[in-house]
């Protein structure tokens, strides 16, 4: 009863004049200052690599001042070297995120419209096995990937060890148990009658399925698209057991040379990279916010 | 109306059984047609390669999918065939390939079939002699198909086409193009490759990155005979680039499927003459006796379960073994934990009705998990450097470029720290936004129906807010734990697993190795020598038993805990 009493005047004197600094504090101005050093230590990596990026030379003894020289001699680098072409790495993740992305969601589409508006026998069965196998991760499977990879490349080259369609396959090989359980349920909105309506005028399956299942979920199938992108586009274990030649590197293999050889680490040309790298991504992140917290709460985890 | 839907809902019913319009025909055909095109040519390259059981099976699956899409019922298999086809191929097989291949001896040096370990050794089995050396291009006779290495001699320049079985023979310099640059374009020295024939009239060059390995063995047993009274020796290229006289130092008998030395070995392991036949251990050995010398390149063989009795009993794997498991575990957990508590912390001090600019404190949390994880990885692994590391030299003040700073990352303790706070960093946005949004969908009656009764902030949040978080969250907070339990990227990238553990002979493992990176060494994909896949899918297998059971029985748990709400 006390702090009730309490809470109302105080609701009562902040609408009717200023609060003073303390009250402030007390109230919402200790969130604030702590809020800020957190915002300190959610950004400083990333300023840190910002600043970095804007340095000419190559010394990290510098670059701990941070912002104290802007150049963008990193970033014109980047683009001029032949050993280390990062231009095609953006075009080759670039290819390989898009391929996938478009791939497996119409593949897990495809199969949700299935298990969302057809009865069959192995339904249930199978939407469970879906899930179940979900839970195997594929870092797990790597040999056998290999293996499987190299079985292939035997026979065809271009699809084996170090192709990138040979890599995008095996992305699509995760495409069922990812996106469909999800799919499933966004397909499950949709009211049926809608369906037989379209039925009566004529429709067939694949025409209900094409133009209208497919455009009623567009904004999800983006959300989904964008967000295997991301995965994808993100994905270091598979891409540098599979690829081996520099020219068909993806971002995630291709910056780690700047600075895995303990010799010639370069930072200046890594930090303008990274930069460069990750601003679709968390451009695409703080784009789709919404979407990814709603996600998150239905239990997908960013891979 | 009712007549008129009635007269329709029969129409529907005639019109199910036969394609609708004649685009939905047009387009059955037409992707039908690619989808045989593309198969029909995979067989062709297959057959011709021999792989006859690979072109059976692919045969079939082509007929089931035709039959598929051609058959007026079965509708949902028209659905799931081309996503379960990938599912198969790439989840199931691996899968399956995985359990089998930890009950092999898979590895680097069983890699394949016998067939093609007799290959290897076939083509490996020569001795250089004095002669005449060739700079080669790989051609294929444009009449017949038959493959050729186009010779350029080192000495002269002279051009000659060697057939196998055949004596080289000259190209007239008309006859015959010198390749524009190097195959190798970072070589120094241009002059020598600079001046090679690459292809001659008649035959088309063929790249070596194009090649199946089928392609690269049949030109790496392509022997050009250099004298014809002496069969043993011969003209050959073992790297695709230079072609050398060679004499041969082994003899394969088709028939027992044996070799037989034809040269002394030059260390001293076997004398001319001696025979040698293939192990029940993927290996050709002395006289077939396992503990004797055998010839290097061998096949996979089943082992039962040899790999999963060496990591119960090998002594020297039971020590960094037991340690990767426990660093796995504490890792896994004290990551779930530590980025619950601050991601909950922050979710509460935000989550205040008065609190201004809260979407843009939202925005900026989300930055760390926006970022992809493989960078900020990276980016850590250079805060925490030791001598000039940002965290050493600015944070914690200590002289730049000193060898005595805080050993982040190069000692084992403080690496695992480091491990953990690089992952908090990363972690602690997504429990940030669970945990908000957890907290929103908490009725407000419940908190104020308490402050009411007299209970304190502290109370209210851990006996109302914490018990219904923990609800919602909890099987969140297990497939974070499954996560982490294989969170390759962030041990990896950031140090390698290291540093590394000299004391453990015979594995490469580091004071940060989880068990999934573990296996990624014992696989050899870091580079390393073993490459022990068996052994490594055996790993593979365990590693899958564990998190699969604890996310089961957890999932259990979750079920109890949402019986009390």
């Amino acid at each position: 009863m006390t702090t009730q009493n309490a809470e109302t005047p105080r609701v009562y004197n902040f609408k009717r004049r200023r609060r003073t600094p303390f009250q402030w504090l007390l109230s919402t101005g200790w969130r604030h200052i702590l809020g800020l050093v957190l915002c300190l230590y959610a950004l400083f990596p990333i300023l840190y690599i910002i600043s970095t990026s804007l340095y000419p030379n190559n010394d990290i003894n510098n670059t701990n001042a941070l912002f104290q020289a802007f150049s963008i001699d990193n970033y014109k680098a980047l683009f001029n070297d032949p050993t280390r072409p990062f231009a095609t790495w953006y075009l080759n993740t670039i290819v390989i995120g898009v391929l996938t992305s478009v791939g497996s969601v119409f593949l897990s589409a495809l199969a949700a419209f299935a298990f969302s508006r057809l009865r069959f026998r192995g339904r249930r069965g199978g939407l469970l096995s879906l899930i179940l196998m979900q839970m195997f991760p594929s870092v797990l499977g790597i040999v056998a990937i290999y293996g499987l990879m190299s079985d292939i490349g035997q026979v065809f080259p271009q699809l084996g060890l170090n192709s990138q369609l040979g890599l995008v396959m095996v992305y699509m090989g995760g495409a069922l148990g990812g996106g469909t359980y999800l799919m499933y349920g966004f397909f499950n909105t949709i009211p049926r009658e809608i369906d037989e309506a379209a039925t009566i005028d004529g429709a067939g399956h694949a025409r209900i399925f094409f133009t209208i299942t497919l455009r009623l979920v567009a904004p999800v199938l983006a959300v989904q698209m964008l967000l295997s992108y991301i995965g994808v586009t993100s994905d270091y274990v598979l891409a540098s057991v599979l690829l081996n030649d520099p020219t068909k590197y993806t971002l995630a293999t291709g910056l780690q040379s700047f600075i895995s050889d303990p010799f010639s680490k370069d930072w200046s040309m890594f930090s303008a990279g990274t930069v460069l790298s990750a601003i679709p991504t968390v451009a695409l992140f703080l784009f789709l916010q919404r979407f990814i917290t709603s996600g998150l709460t239905g239990g997908a985890v960013k891979g | 109306m009712v007549e008129e839907s009635k007269q329709k809902t029969k129409q529907k019913k005639v019109r199910d059984e036969r394609p609708t319009t004649l685009a939905a025909i047009l387009w059955k055909i037409v992707l039908l047609g690619l989808t045989d095109a593309v198969v029909f040519l995979l067989v062709l390259v297959m057959v011709g390669q021999e792989r006859f059981t690979e072109s059976i099976v692919t045969v079939i699956v082509a007929i089931i999918i035709n039959w598929i899409y051609l058959r007026k019922r079965g509708l949902p298999a028209k659905y799931l065939a081309p996503g379960v086809l990938f599912l198969i191929a790439f989840q199931i097989y691996i899968l399956l390939f995985s359990g089998y291949t930890a009950f092999t001896n898979y590895s680097s040096s069983h890699n394949g079939d016998q067939a093609l370990a007799i290959n290897t050794i076939k083509n490996a089995s020569f001795r250089v002699i004095d002669g005449e050396d060739f700079t080669v291009s790989l051609v294929k006779q444009n009449s017949n198909g038959e493959r050729a290495l186009l010779l350029t001699s080192n000495a002269d320049g002279q051009v000659y086409i060697g057939k196998d079985g055949k004596e080289k023979a000259v190209v007239a310099p008309g006859d015959y193009t010198l390749s524009k640059d190097c195959a190798d374009k970072y070589a120094e020295d241009k002059t020598t490759c600079a001046h090679a024939a690459y292809t001659a009239k008649g035959f088309t060059p063929v790249k070596v990155a194009d090649l199946s390995l089928f392609d690269k063995n049949k030109y790496l047993s392509l022997r050009v005979v250099l004298d014809p009274a002496k069969s043993n020796e011969g003209i050959k290229t073992a790297d695709f680039s230079s072609a050398l006289p060679i004499e041969t130092t082994f003899s394969f008998n088709e028939k027992t499927k044996w070799f037989t030395a034809l040269i002394a070995d030059d260390s001293g392991n076997y004398a001319a003459g001696d025979v040698f036949k293939p192990g029940n251990d993927g290996f050709y050995h002395l006289n077939g006796n396992l503990k004797a010398y055998n010839l290097s390149g061998g096949w996979r063989v089943e082992v039962g379960f040899k790999n999963f009795v060496t990591i119960f009993t090998d002594q020297d794997l039971r020590k960094p073994l037991l340690k990767v498991i426990s660093w796995t575990f504490i890792f896994a957990i004290s990551t779930v934990l530590s980025t619950f508590v601050l991601g909950m912390a922050v979710a509460l001090l935000f989550n205040h009705e008065r609190l201004r600019g809260k979407k843009l404190y939202r925005s900026v949390m989300i930055l760390p998990y926006a970022f992809p994880a493989f960078l900020s990885v990276y980016v850590w692994a250079g805060l925490f450097n030791r001598e000039n590391g940002f965290i050493n030299t600015v944070i914690l003040g200590q002289t730049p470029g000193s060898e005595a700073n805080f050993p982040w990352l190069t000692e084992e303790g403080p690496a695992r720290l480091a491990v953990l706070l690089v992952n908090l960093w990363l972690g602690f946005p997504y429990m940030f936004l669970i945990v908000t949004g957890a907290l929103q969908s908490i009725p407000a009656e419940l908190t104020e129906a308490a402050t009411i009764d007299g209970a304190s902030p502290w109370q209210s949040f851990r006996l109302i807010k914490l018990p219904l978080l923990l609800v919602s969250i909890a099987p969140l907070l297990i497939s974070s734990f499954a996560f982490n339990f294989n969170n390759f990227t962030i041990i990896y990238l950031l140090n390698k697993g290291g540093p590394a553990d000299s004391s453990v002979v015979g594995y490469d493992v580091g004071g940060t190795d989880i068990l999934i990176t573990f296996v990624y060494k014992i696989a050899g994909f870091n580079g390393g020598t073993g490459q022990n896949y068996g052994l490594a899918s055996a790993f593979s297998i365990l590693i899958f038993l564990v998190v699969g059971s604890l996310s089961l029985v957890s999932f259990r748990r979750t079920r109890t805990l949402e019986d009390i709400n």
